[in-house]
């Protein structure tokens, strides 16, 4: 790239600043149609109650995201160090102090105000992530750098999987394909992924092997057997997977059409949340849900070009990590609902109802778009 | 070297990890294509089984008719009236239209209106009127619900035959419990689908089966008959002080059931009011004042026939041909029967009298005496071969069965009682039964009141059958015993049973309850007409008269004024004028 100081004009992503109103407001209607029910009894007739708060917190993030996009993204890599002091604080007080949902310390909050510090996390690994690549250079794949970047995840990981398990391996995910990028080694990283990939496919005897040593505990084992077949226990803990099958399932083809879904009507938990996707299939049909998986492959697509053609490594590997995030947490939570992997709790970006989720995620679009701004289209 | 730049292997390895992630995509996309489209139907179908809730739509209860075709228990559109808390927009109106129309106490009401519930009812079995009236006020949240209840025109008549039905329209005793299966019909289905919490969705996809309306009784009772009955029994219980009276008309050549009545009756559109005030302080609980009130001492209650059973005694006697109508016997006023000196009721004697006389005059000591010249062991079998010691097989519940000595165990005081009708209890239809059988030719019926039921579209007609058993006496038997009991109505202890023009035979009786020492008595009498070809047989039971308490004198006079008014009723004429006037000189 020539250091010409001409005009010349900036490129700004409008086809992913598009995919993301668009996927936002379609959350938003799915949360209507998926929570109304929920929202009516418990809190007194108003059934926009989460639309109408995921909305506010939705607009307030754009506002962010738009800011954000407008800044130069070299700027903030000087808090990485900061951020990740911040997380790791957030991180013991949530631990210590955070507020239990059930049976889980995630939330850390003030009166009415709670927030999730595990999203702070996922944009603080990104960022921090992507400065320390860029410091370290060649180190990437030298014992000295891979301990860096092992130190700055994996910690951080731990702490957050502890008390979300999904988080952390999403965290992990982050910082791996990060350095998968920026390496120029191959068997390493193929061999993670193989390794992955037969852990799932051997997941059951694995699983008794690791219960048998006191690895995993009993929940966890039963998560696996209920994964392998969950009708064998439709009401000790099959009944979540079990219940969103039947509304994919019952969604056939085309879908019951909007606002249709009996599966919503209590029978599906947390149908606003983790599985909101099974109300879109049971809805909208096969057609609705390839369509929504579509617009995630579109905004991959997307942050890939945006990554190729960054004017510098650190927003490449900016990009990288926020795609690497959507795609991690879209893929994991699509198989969850689809019982493809053992239930965890994970959020489909931009369509699950979370205030924090849905703020974070803002921020980190503003991050990519930001990049796409420094990009310069020659004439 | 600069460290920050974004080289091309960067984008290979950003392009397989797009690439990688697209894949992943691609095989979940797959696996929902696996779901939705080959596992759909398996899905959907436990998810309907999940979401489906059935209400039911009670079905018209079958009607009973009586033999005419009088309607005698129909069904009546009520009105359940609820509230939907959650439906409700004006609580003050709905509490205000509520409890005004209904007549409810305001608290009452309101209570149910601000309870937080699904549904909350406030009436049940509200006129129609009523509900209609309610739901012209279009309250928000109000429901009204029609549905049927058991009604019964006449009320009290024949209530403990009839039954009653309870909430769920099911028949507790009587009629309405014997034939259920008949009467109560199919119930129909709406399949609807609702929430996690049970509740209907509104607008949700409806499939009905369509309710199946019972079919209808046709019964052997004939409401003007029971009606005179009823009249009759009620004006001697009063005249009497009596505690109850029961009456059975039925036809002796078929066994089917004209009348029963057992007074005092009660309301059966309202049968869980008692019908005498309960006694104060530690009598029996309320629900076994009800249950006394529900029975029907026809058939669920036994007694000692008395004189009545005589009729039996005299045809095992004429049937074993130990004793012929003008064998003659001697009554001092009683018999020594081993250590025993039973006493007849003239305390005199009868002196010296035929077979024949001794019937007409009920004198014990000649039952006795052909008891003894039968034998505890033919006595038996005779009793057995009447059908004496089974249940008569009535189309009712709870029949009682008689209460006899063990076969072993009767010795000859016992023979002695039992000939003329006391030690042991059968049910007042039991008597009437075997009456019947031994004056219409020997068959014994079985007593009934199931004529036919018909669907309710008049498709289908089912008539009942009964078994009938032939040659339990012989017809010479038969004839003579009509002969005799002709007899006794019109020359005997019968005398005021007798009615100018028709030939009527009887059997009158006085029976002592027991234990003996209260003097309590239950004055019976048997009648049946025409003599000589019984078509109408009755039963009087008076249970307790103050005063006088003959059988004779009591009980017969009420089934001839039972028969003068339902002889004529039945087509069946007074002969010529010149035997009644004879008659009338005579009386």
């Amino acid at each position: 790239m020539s250091k010409n100081k001409k005009r010349s004009k900036r490129f700004y992503d409008y086809s992913l600043l598009f995919a993301i109103v668009f996927l936002t407001i379609f959350g938003l209607v799915m949360i209507y149609s998926a929570s109304s029910y929920k929202a009516q009894l418990t809190y007194e007739g108003n059934g926009a109650y989460f639309m109408t708060r995921q909305g506010a917190i939705a607009l307030g993030g754009f506002v962010i995201m738009i800011m954000v996009s407008k800044m130069d993204y070299h700027w903030y890599a000087g808090f990485s160090g900061l951020a990740i002091l911040v997380s790791w604080a957030l991180m013991i007080a949530v631990t210590l102090v955070g507020r239990e949902v059930n049976g889980k310390k995630r939330w850390l909050g003030v009166g009415a105000v709670s927030f999730q510090p595990t999203e702070l996390v996922k944009i603080t690994v990104i960022v921090a992530m992507a400065s320390l690549i860029t410091r370290i250079g060649k180190d990437v794949d030298r014992p000295a750098g891979i301990v860096r970047a092992v130190l700055i995840t994996i910690p951080l990981a731990g702490i957050v999987a502890a008390n979300n398990l999904s988080s952390g391996i999403i965290i992990a995910g982050i910082g791996f394909v990060m350095m998968f990028v920026s390496s120029r080694k191959k068997l390493v990283y193929g061999g993670c992924v193989a390794f992955a990939g037969l852990a799932i496919a051997f997941a059951g005897p694995i699983g008794n092997f690791l219960t048998q040593i006191k690895l995993l505990k009993p929940y966890q084992m039963n998560r696996i057997n209920v994964w392998l077949d969950p009708e064998a226990y439709p009401t000790t803990g099959g009944y979540q997977v079990l219940q969103g099958l039947y509304a994919i399932g019952s969604g056939g083809l085309f879908g019951k059409g909007l606002g249709e879904s009996i599966q919503k009507l209590g029978f599906v938990p947390e149908a606003q949340n983790d599985m909101i996707f099974s109300i879109i299939c049971e809805e909208l049909g096969l057609f609705g849900a390839v369509s929504v998986i579509l617009i995630f492959v579109f905004m991959i697509y997307r942050f890939m070009l945006i990554a190729s053609n960054a004017p510098d490594l650190f927003g490449a590997l900016i990009v990288v990590g926020v795609m690497a995030h959507i795609a991690i947490q879209v893929i994991l939570n699509i198989a969850v609902v689809t019982n493809t992997i053992p239930n965890t709790g994970i959020t489909l970006p931009f369509i699950s109802y979370g205030g924090t989720s849905v703020l974070f995620l803002m921020i980190e679009m503003g991050m990519v778009l930001s990049v796409s701004n420094q990009i310069k289209l020659e004439k | 070297m600069n460290m920050n730049r974004n080289q091309s292997y960067h984008r290979g390895r950003i392009a397989v990890v797009c690439l990688l992630s697209c894949l992943l995509m691609l095989g979940l996309t797959g696996r929902l294509i696996f779901l939705m489209i080959f596992r759909s139907q398996h899905y959907s179908q436990m998810a309907e089984d999940l979401h489906q809730r059935e209400r039911t739509i009670k079905a018209a209860r079958g009607r009973i008719l009586d033999r005419n075709g009088t309607v005698i228990a129909t069904n009546r559109t009520v009105c359940t009236i609820s509230v939907i808390h959650n439906q409700i927009t004006d609580r003050d109106q709905v509490v205000k239209v509520l409890s005004e129309t209904l007549g409810l106490a305001e608290e009452e009401v309101r209570k149910k209106v601000e309870k937080y519930s699904a549904r909350e009812i406030v009436a049940v079995n509200v006129d129609k009127e009523l509900g209609d009236k309610i739901r012209a006020f279009r309250l928000g949240g109000v429901k009204v619900d029609e549905d049927y209840k058991r009604y019964y025109p006449y009320g009290s008549l024949a209530s403990k035959v009839l039954g009653f039905t309870g909430g769920d329209n099911q028949g507790i005793i009587g009629l309405e419990v014997m034939y259920e299966e008949w009467l109560k019909g199919a119930n129909g289905l709406i399949l609807t689908q609702a929430d996690a919490a049970g509740v209907e969705i509104e607008n949700a996809f409806e499939d009905r089966v369509e309710p199946a309306p019972g079919a209808d009784l046709t019964i052997s009772l004939d409401v003007n008959i029971q009606t005179y009955a009823q009249q009759a029994a009620l004006k001697v219980m009063e005249e009497k002080e009596a505690k109850r009276v029961s009456v059975i008309v039925m036809n002796p050549q078929n066994g089917e059931v004209l009348a029963m009545v057992n007074v005092p009756e009660f309301d059966l559109n309202d049968p869980f009011t008692l019908n005498v005030e309960p006694e104060e302080g530690s009598g029996p609980s309320r629900q076994d004042l009800l249950n006394q009130m529900w029975r029907n001492p026809s058939i669920n209650d036994t007694y000692e026939p008395g004189s009545t059973f005589k009729v039996i005694t005299a045809a095992a006697g004429l049937e074993a041909g130990v004793v012929k109508l003008e064998d003659t016997f001697a009554c001092p006023g009683f018999r020594i029967v081993e250590d025993r000196k039973i006493r007849c009721h003239k305390v005199g004697g009868h002196g010296g009298e035929t077979f024949l006389q001794g019937v007409m005059n009920s004198c014990n000591p000649v039952f006795i005496d052909v008891g003894q010249r039968l034998g505890a062991e033919r006595y038996y079998d005779y009793f057995t071969q009447f059908g004496l010691l089974g249940k008569t097989g009535i189309d009712l519940p709870g029949e009682a069965s008689t209460i006899m000595h063990k076969k072993e165990n009767i010795g000859l005081v016992e023979l002695a009682t039992i000939s003329f009708g006391q030690s042991f209890q059968i049910t007042p239809l039991q008597l009437i039964t075997t009456a019947s059988s031994i004056i219409n030719g020997g068959n014994r019926v079985t007593p009934h009141f199931g004529i036919q039921a018909v669907s309710a579209d008049k498709t289908r007609v089912h008539r009942f059958s009964y078994p009938v058993k032939q040659g339990i006496v012989s017809e010479d038997t038969s004839k003579t015993m009509r002969y005799v009991l002709e007899k006794v109505v019109s020359e005997g202890s019968g005398k005021k049973a007798y009615l100018p023009g028709y030939r009527i035979g009887g059997k009158t009786a006085t029976s002592e309850k027991l234990p003996r020492s209260l003097k309590k008595y239950i004055s019976s009498f048997m009648g049946f007409a025409p003599a000589d070809d019984p078509q109408v047989i009755a039963l009087i039971t008076i249970d307790e008269p103050v005063g006088i308490y003959y059988g004779g004198t009591i009980a017969a006079p009420v089934i001839a004024d039972l028969f003068d008014n339902i002889l004529p009723y039945l087509g069946i004429e007074a002969e010529e004028e010149e035997t009644v006037s004879a008659f009338r000189f005579y009386g």
